[in-house]
């Protein structure tokens, strides 16, 4: 790296003072600085305690700073220096290097022909650079739209419990998954919620696929795809707003009554329902995939 | 020693006038300058703490047991991404240290550059002829928090897995070949592919690092040669650089402050705990919290995401557009090219097209000021709409009110803060006897007789610049000319 000044610095020196009590600061903190230093060696062979390890190196590395601080400062000579700037425009005129770039087509009759051929075979070849990358990943297809779910399969909770709708009380939530299936999957969990069958504000298809007020929905929110984790249930409903499913990254919030319709916040779809009936011993079963596409959005999905 | 060693390279490498002139490379003096020393330092620490942790972590998505030493975890199934940052968090001597510590470090990173940029905005210095490093600048921060996102996405605990599931939708909501797109980075649907660890893993410790490092190389390359800019004083104009030579004052005050930054991070992450993944568990896709907070140089961006009304591209029942593309890619990329545009808009606005090397004092230019302000409170006040989320539940505002409130602000504040800040600056400047431009005026002094007379001093006071003579700061002794040479042009 060069500097762009040719012109000489003036500089100015600093009265030499007494550098001695300096000194012996200097001379302490790099003493105690190494002994810190030992001390983090020993400490991660003996005892490795993260308050200590970092009191130890830190407090090394902070006397070494504080010695080369004051050495800095009151050590060595202190100048302050003056230079001249270049203007590098008027240095180096930029004419003479187009000349010298230009110098290559002397002679040359068909340079647009030539350089457009250059230019056509390096983006040719660029873009087969680029093909490789379509095999990172696999054709988007169905894959995305598929779950786990399909008519008959029991809902079971964390702990692989087959749920009964007795397990679902009015303003609980309950977490399900598909019996025998993996969880880490967008399309397995859903949430279970209970409303009062008087006060769903559902179409009657709705209201059959939730068996005395019983809804399941899809836990992931097709906003972003967080899973919908709060339930916003009032205590006292005059004064406070109607029971939601509310996703707690961007606060988009589905109304429960109206079976998981957008109330608020940026998600675009509503909460896809899972429709459920009930087996003879009361537990959960779903009738089929869920009602709409489940996560988050994309171009082409329908609501 | 020292004459053979420089003797036995200089005759194999001709070094010394090179050496000669860095030695004598000159810094001007200001604290504000040190807040691009400290970005820099914290990147030697997180090379450093990440070098270390390289070698304990497992990029994978293979499924294990837990048995290590930390009880309510014990048994569980997780992934080895987790069970290896864990493992390094709470077995290996030291790990927690280096964690913690290149963690703050990020965390320390970020903040010097975004206040670095501020001090660059408000002083003017992105003008000719610093335009192109102010664009390597730029894509600095983008590239340090790009490489913090991904970092804090790797130990695959359920928040970094809640920041990964909405990067997931953000590239799914892309027009047109968004899905395909998303399906290209994580190698299928997230969760699902087990190619997408490595990938996170090389992009993290390889591919951003080295970009990094690149731009920071011409960073500094193009401030040596332009030298730095520097704010006016008696003794700095348009045409000179006034400052400390490299050697030996200003190498062992930089490296000290090297040291102290080093210091502070490995006592903030010896003494500090941050983000205690082990207490968050694995990732799983039907888990989620309220209170659940992104590193804070993502608060913006999920803050964009939450005040978004729902707003979407349909067709009938189809869709084009998702919402999560205007909150998660068109306003972080609207912040960036207004960012990277602003030396040209600057250059417009003010119809200023000259070379400048001395600063503005950011009083100086209130127009500038204020929209420079107005637009980090732009940014700011949809950062807080990310970060308050114990507020949006906990008070007794709902949060409906409280994001309608936030979206109207988002709007109404920037030009709040625009005319507050010209105002401001209008009235600093008007009441400031300006020591920076010299002085020229009236001294009454007593005469040897015993009286009083008058005397013009058209030449300027000397002494009264800043940096002479005062904390035992060196002392110039030659006598400069006045100071309305620094003005410039």
């Amino acid at each position: 790296m060069s500097s762009p000044t040719e012109g000489a610095s003036e500089t100015h020196d600093r009265e030499a003072g007494s550098k001695r009590g300096a000194e012996n600061l200097v001379l302490l903190s790099l003493a105690a600085a190494t002994l810190a230093a030992v001390a983090f060696g020993v400490l991660v062979i003996v005892l490795p305690d993260t308050q200590l390890l970092g009191l130890a190196l830190g407090g090394s590395l902070a006397l070494l700073g504080v010695a080369a601080v004051v050495a800095g400062q009151k050590i060595v000579p202190q100048e302050i220096a003056i230079e001249e700037r270049t203007d590098f425009g008027e240095r180096q005129p930029a004419s003479e290097v187009v000349e010298m770039v230009r110098d290559a087509e002397r002679g040359v009759s068909r340079r647009r022909l030539l350089v457009g051929a250059a230019g056509a075979s390096g983006a040719a070849l660029g873009a087969a650079a680029l093909v490789p990358a379509v095999a990172l990943g696999p054709k988007v297809g169905e894959t995305i739209a598929q779950t786990p779910w399909s008519r008959g399969r029991r809902v079971v909770d964390s702990q692989d419990r087959p749920i009964t709708a007795d397990d679902v009380q009015v303003g609980a939530m309950l977490s399900g998954f598909p019996e025998g299936a993996s969880r880490r999957e967008f399309g397995a969990s859903i949430v279970i919620v209970k409303v009062p069958p008087g006060e769903l504000e559902i179409s009657a298809r709705m209201r059959a696929d939730a068996p005395e007020g019983v809804l399941a929905f899809s836990k992931i929110c097709p906003h972003a795809g967080c899973a919908v984790a709060i339930y916003r249930h009032p205590l006292y409903e005059p004064t406070t707003e109607r029971p939601a499913l509310v996703c707690p990254c961007h606060y988009s919030t589905f109304d429960v009554r109206r079976g998981g319709t957008l109330e608020f916040g940026p998600a675009g779809r509503d909460l896809p329902q899972l429709p459920l009936e009930l087996n003879a011993a009361r537990e959960l079963v779903a009738t089929g995939d869920f009602v709409g596409q489940i996560g988050p959005s994309y171009l082409g999905v329908r609501k | 020693m020292i004459r053979n060693l420089v003797d036995y390279v200089d005759e194999r490498l001709g070094v010394s006038p090179g050496a000669r002139k860095l030695l004598r490379y000159i810094f001007p003096d200001h604290w504000s300058f040190l807040l691009g020393e400290i970005a820099l330092y914290a990147f030697i620490v997180l090379v450093g703490t990440g070098v270390f942790m390289s070698l304990y972590y497992v990029p994978s998505d293979a499924e294990a047991v837990y048995r290590g030493a930390y009880e309510p975890l014990r048994g569980l199934t997780m992934t080895e991404s987790y069970l290896s940052t864990v493992n390094l968090s709470l077995e290996v001597p030291a790990g927690l240290l280096m964690r913690q510590t290149h963690h703050w470090a990020a965390n320390l990173m970020i903040i010097a550059i975004v206040l670095h940029l501020l001090r660059i905005l408000l002083t003017g210095a992105f003008r000719k002829p610093r335009e192109i490093n102010y664009l390597v600048g730029v894509t600095l921060l983008a590239l340090t928090v790009l490489e913090g996102f991904v970092g804090y996405s790797m130990p695959d605990d359920l928040f970094s897995g809640i920041g990964l599931v909405i990067s997931y939708g953000v590239a799914l909501s892309i027009p047109v070949f968004g899905a395909d797109l998303a399906f290209l980075i994580w190698g299928a649907e997230y969760p699902g592919s087990s190619d997408f660890f490595p990938r996170l893993y090389i992009v993290h410790v390889l591919i951003v690092p080295v970009a990094i490092a690149g731009l920071i190389g011409m960073h500094m390359a193009m401030i040596m040669r332009q030298h730095h800019a520097q704010f006016p004083s008696k003794l700095a104009t348009e045409r000179n650089v006034v400052g400390y030579p490299m050697w030996p004052g200003y190498a062992l005050k930089a490296g000290g402050l090297m040291f102290l930054t080093a210091a502070v991070l490995f006592l903030l992450g010896g003494l500090v705990q941050i983000n205690p993944i082990w207490q968050w568990g694995p990732y799983e896709p039907y888990l989620a919290s309220n209170g659940a907070q992104p590193d804070w140089y993502l608060g913006w961006l999920l803050g964009s995401l939450r005040l978004m009304p729902a707003l979407e591209i349909q067709l009938g029942d189809l869709t084009l557009v998702p919402n999560a593309f205007w909150g998660g890619l068109v306003f972080p990329t609207i912040t960036f090219m207004l960012m990277y545009a602003w030396p040209w808009i600057d250059r417009r606005w003010f119809g200023d097209r000259d070379k400048h090397d001395l600063l503005d004092s950011p009083r100086d230019n209130p127009r500038r000021t204020a929209i420079v302000i107005s637009y980090f409170a732009w940014v700011l006040i949809i950062f807080i709409a990310g970060s308050i989320d114990r507020l949006y539940l906990s008070s007794t505002v709902p949060y409906e009110a409280q994001v309608w409130f936030l979206r109207i602000a988002v709007i109404v504040l920037p030009f709040v803060v625009y005319f507050a800040t010209k105002r401001l600056c209008e009235e600093l400047s008007a009441r400031e006897p300006r020591p920076l431009r010299g002085w020229t005026g009236k001294v009454v002094r007593r005469t040897p007789a015993g009286g009083f007379e008058t005397v013009e001093l058209d030449e300027g006071v000397p002494a009264v610049d800043g940096a002479n003579g005062r904390n035992g700061g060196p002392v110039v002794k030659e006598e400069a000319g006045a100071g309305e040479g620094a003005r410039g042009s």
